[in-house]
């Protein structure tokens, strides 16, 4: 059972970090997703993500809609508690979850069928609101678990395994949440760790909601000739726009760099983010640059990778909401049941 | 039409046999008229001069221009559901004017807009024309808001013809106008001009007058929509997430109100509270089961095309074992159905909402006073229960106004169900599982995310008692029938029926919600002009409690009175029944749209009487 790991007493010279944990209170079950799925490979870097960054696992919600990407928050993270909710539909039970309790730490798990088609309307929504949530989406473009269907981030032209071509424009996650008002936007690939890696360590650290929308390869239906989001594609076309660093609030800035060539973000917990640029002019901070950028990379057939766009410090949807401090979920009776008289009043109005 | 009717002069009714608080007003309008102040006054005034009254809105899906009637009873024995028979009719509406005068028994008194010539239609009737723009151009100079006071000459007219108090009248519209001074001023000055006219001008030849009582002392005056966000109030609601639907929007919209009112911290100006309007009924039911999952108490409030739409998530949280509460304000369906009219169409849908072997808790309130008390129930019984909660209103309960006793102060504490914090766990000395039946009630033990306490992962797929993944065939079953024993459990915990016997009868009627007001006039009815006694049974919630099949052994023909057309309740009674009692059961239906009346189920079980039984 996904329960508390009973963390055995730490071997001697096991690395912790600073809440003296070592990594296994961040693994999960055993994955049961192919051997060589992008998911796993995401998979490891939220472990080592989460447990770079010190967060205590009893504080994270790990949710998911239905498919391949939505079975694998079983695979990391066992002290959190976790939610395999219904299709397309993890945004809803992700704000509820952060409603009842802002103290958690929420990651969501989807996929692009899970967002870009059946789960669009909440995926649109979710963006809207800004809600202290990381939505990750393991993008393949396809269908895994019923076996290699088109989903609607299939590019245009790509070919299924089957030899069907897609005639249809993809949804481009990273652009739709741009518009839509996300204050966190990324794109990475499975298979760069360090990339993934840091913007995980970002995407933790921004208090707003984070899109990241990962390529991440399906090994048995998507990976052949002529697919574009094929391992040997990707890795081709894969045009990062810069070197993602970050150093978090509780590290000392020691990162040497040139402020011509590498934009500076203070995230609002303060940690920071360090772009190196590779496109001279690109801003991450500019919402027109972000968008221009993406559509132009996609007319060339790349992906742009790495932070497209950011903006640390927008009011969440908790702040919008003024919400008291403490988790609702937690206040006492006293707290929420006004007393008599009131009821007194209210019927006087009535009578 | 008119050319067909007699041309002699019209016969009028006799005034001499007064007919006296007792009698029903149907008010017809134009939508978006203004008239619904008017008519709540009306219906206060009553109220205040102590005779027992109800209103009922019927009103098109539109904003402006299309026709609308308001109708007031007042009955001095206390009946307070619809009753089929207008005896005084205010016609307003020169669209709908001629087809109300036709409905019209002989003997029923017409006010009418002058100009329509209503007089010429009927003979039998008791006609006063008013010229309401005649009389309303004298006390209000603007001439936009003329077609907005000129409701309130018929106010005046009305309590002329029917002797109302014009003391209560004025603090009636005062309580409606009391904020807009200058509004308060013009309409009091259109009263009066209607009551001044006809007192000068018309000549009582009705029947129908009103006398002060005192049946309504220290009663009040309230919606049911209304009376259900008091509910949650008290509740402790924490999450509201909703979507715009008629008859169920008023619901959260009230108890956004008093949320803001009664519910910000009162050190630190903050919101004890989330209230989230969704993207649609999908997400508002997500947003209710991730909040309560987490540990809130959390509702959404609809109506049919959202419980329609919220179908999957309801599975989720019954197999899931996720708590829930979803208000249903029925309106008519089939699809869009009358949007504005009431049924009680949604029992089996909700009952079994989602696909699979879902079965789910239903409660039925039946008057004002138990959508405030089973708010409350719900959210104890979903946090107990660990299922969703479907509390079944309609229309007529939610958006109508109706007299109640005052609510009580709920004296129980609130129930927030078996969930274990770290130590809680701990105690149990390794024995917990997310699924497993500690107790034998069939209900486990759940821990909160961020509660320190050991976690497990929710899941609508397979899994067994340690919530872990499972296609087994015996974990399945264990499971799920597991989950019908939790159901048996909730037979002794949702609100029970009441009951009625009655010895030496073989007659028997079992109802629920609003059809109830009916009911309790029809059995008056069924011994008074009748003789006949007819044994009662109120159904309050499902899953029903063995004392329902009981009471059905004991009569042989049980009339099962219910508003839809496919005798859901009946089906659900046979499912979940005896075998040998389905013969018992009869159904008296009643599904067009406007609230069961008790002349129809009168009607209705003496007719199958006499064709079979009698």
């Amino acid at each position: 059972m996904s329960t508390d790991a009973q963390a055995p007493a730490p071997a001697p010279l096991k690395k912790v970090n600073r809440l003296q944990l070592d990594v296994s209170s961040y693994r999960g079950s055993k994955t049961t997703l192919c051997a060589g799925c992008g998911h796993n490979a995401i998979s490891e870097r939220i472990i080592d993500a989460f447990f770079e960054m010190g967060v205590d696992p009893h504080r994270v919600i790990k949710l998911s809609g239905i498919g391949c990407s939505s079975k694998s928050p079983a695979y990391f993270l066992n002290p959190a508690h976790g939610f395999n909710s219904v299709h397309g539909r993890m945004p809803s039970v992700a704000t509820g979850a952060m409603l009842a309790n802002r103290g958690l730490l929420a990651i969501g798990v989807s996929g692009d069928g899970d967002t870009g088609a059946i789960g669009i309307g909440q995926f649109v929504h979710a963006m809207r609101r800004n809600l202290p949530l990381i939505y990750l989406v393991e993008d393949n473009g396809c269908y895994g678990l019923t076996k290699g269907q088109f989903s609607p981030t299939a590019d245009f032209g790509t070919k299924a395994k089957n030899g069907v071509v897609n005639d249809l424009p993809p949804i481009d996650l990273c652009a739709m949440a741009i518009e839509l008002g996300a204050t966190f936007v990324a794109r990475s690939f499975s298979g760069d760790k360090k990339q993934l890696l840091s913007i995980l360590k970002a995407a933790i650290a921004h208090k707003g909601t984070s899109l990241i929308d990962v390529i991440s390869p399906c090994v048995t239906f998507n990976d052949h000739e002529g697919s574009t989001k094929s391992y040997a594609y990707v890795k081709a076309h894969d045009d990062p726009l810069g070197e993602v660093s970050f150093v978090p609030f509780f590290e000392d800035i020691s990162v040497e760099y040139e402020p011509g060539s590498t934009t500076r973000v203070r995230m609002h917990d303060g940690s920071h983010l360090f772009l190196r640029k590779l496109e001279e002019t690109y801003n991450p901070t500019d919402k027109l640059a972000a968008a221009r950028l993406l559509h132009e990379t996609l007319a060339r057939g790349e992906f742009a990778t790495g932070v497209i766009y950011i903006e640390p410090d927008k009011d969440d949807f908790l702040q919008l909401l003024n919400l008291v401090d403490e988790p609702l979920g937690q206040l006492p009776e006293s707290r929420v049941r006004p007393p008599r008289a009131v009821l007194d009043q209210l019927m006087d109005q009535l009578r | 039409m008119s050319s067909t009717l007699p041309a002699s002069e019209p016969q009028q009714a006799q005034a001499s046999a007064s007919v006296t608080n007792d009698f029903s007003i149907q008010i017809a309008t134009v939508n978006g008229s203004g008239s619904q102040t008017a008519n709540l006054v009306l219906l206060r005034t009553l109220f205040q001069m102590g005779i027992p009254v109800s209103g009922k809105n019927m009103f098109p899906s539109n904003i402006a221009g299309l026709p609308t009637w308001y109708t007031i009873r007042a009955n001095r024995r206390g009946y307070i559901s619809r009753k089929k028979e207008i005896d005084l009719l205010v016609a307003m509406n020169p669209e709908t004017a001629r087809d109300d005068v036709m409905g019209l028994e002989p003997g029923c008194a017409v006010v009418y807009d002058a100009p329509l010539r209503l007089d010429t239609l009927r003979s039998d009737l008791v006609f006063y024309a008013v010229p309401f723009d005649k009389i309303v151009a004298e006390v209000c100079t603007d001439a936009k808001l003329r077609r907005l006071v000129k409701n309130m000459v018929y106010d005046g007219v009305l309590a002329e013809l029917l002797s109302m108090d014009a003391g209560e009248m004025q603090q009636a519209l005062a309580r409606q106008l009391g904020k807009k001074p200058k509004a308060l001023a013009l309409n009091q000055a259109a009263l009066e001009a209607g009551r001044t006219w006809a007192s000068e001008h018309l000549t009582k030849a009705d029947p129908f007058r009103v006398e002060r009582m005192d049946k309504t002392t220290g009663q009040i005056l309230i919606e049911g929509n209304t009376a259900a966000a008091m509910g949650c109030l008290f509740a402790g609601v924490t999450v509201v997430a909703w979507y715009p639907i008629t008859p169920s929007s008023s619901l959260p919209e009230t108890l956004i109100r008093y949320l803001r009112k009664y519910r910000m911290d009162p050190e630190t100006g903050k919101a004890t509270f989330a209230v989230v309007q969704a993207e649609d009924e999908i997400a508002s039911l997500g947003m209710v089961i991730g909040a309560s999952w987490a540990g809130a108490r959390a509702m959404t409030s609809t109506s049919g095309p959202g419980i329609s739409l919220m179908s999957e998530f309801a599975g989720l949280a019954y197999y899931a074992e996720v708590p829930a509460v979803v208000f249903d304000v029925q309106r008519v369906g089939p699809s869009t159905g009358l949007p504005t009219r009431t049924a009680q169409g949604d029992i089996l849908f909700a009952a079994f909402n989602s696909h699979g072997d879902t079965k789910n808790v239903v409660l039925l309130p039946g008057s004002v006073e138990e959508c405030y008390e089973m708010s409350m129930a719900s959210f104890d019984l979903a946090e107990r229960l660990q299922t969703v909660v479907f509390v079944l209103s309609d229309l007529d309960l939610g958006m109508n106004t109706w007299m109640s006793k005052p609510f009580d102060y709920p004296e129980k504490p609130i129930d927030r169900g078996k969930v274990l914090d770290a130590e809680g766990v701990k105690a149990l000395g390794g024995t917990w599982g997310r699924y497993r039946d500690l107790d034998g009630d069939g209900i486990p033990y759940r821990t909160l995310p961020g509660s320190g306490a050991p976690a497990y992962f929710t899941r609508g797929s397979g899994h067994n008692d340690m919530a872990l993944y499972t296609e087994r065939p015996d974990d399945y079953t264990k499971n799920v029938d597991r989950l019908a024993r939790k159901f048996e459990t909730a037979k002794s915990l949702v609100p029970q029926p009441v009951v009625e016997d009655v010895a030496g009868t073989q007659i028997a009627i079992i109802a629920y919600g609003t059809t109830h007001f009916a009911v309790e006039e029809s059995r008056d009815q069924l011994r008074e002009e009748h003789g006949v006694e007819v044994a009662y049974l109120r159904l309050r919630a499902y899953p029903f409690p063995a004392t329902v099949h009981e009471f059905i052994r004991r009569y042989d023909r049980v009339y099962v009175v219910e508003q839809n057309r496919d005798g859901q309740m009946l089906g659900l009674l046979r499912i979940e029944g005896e075998p040998a009692s389905a013969v018992r059961l009869r159904s008296v239906l009643h599904y067009n749209g406007l609230p069961i009346d008790a002349r129809s189920i009168t009607d209705g079980i003496l007719a199958q009487e006499k064709a079979g039984n009698a």
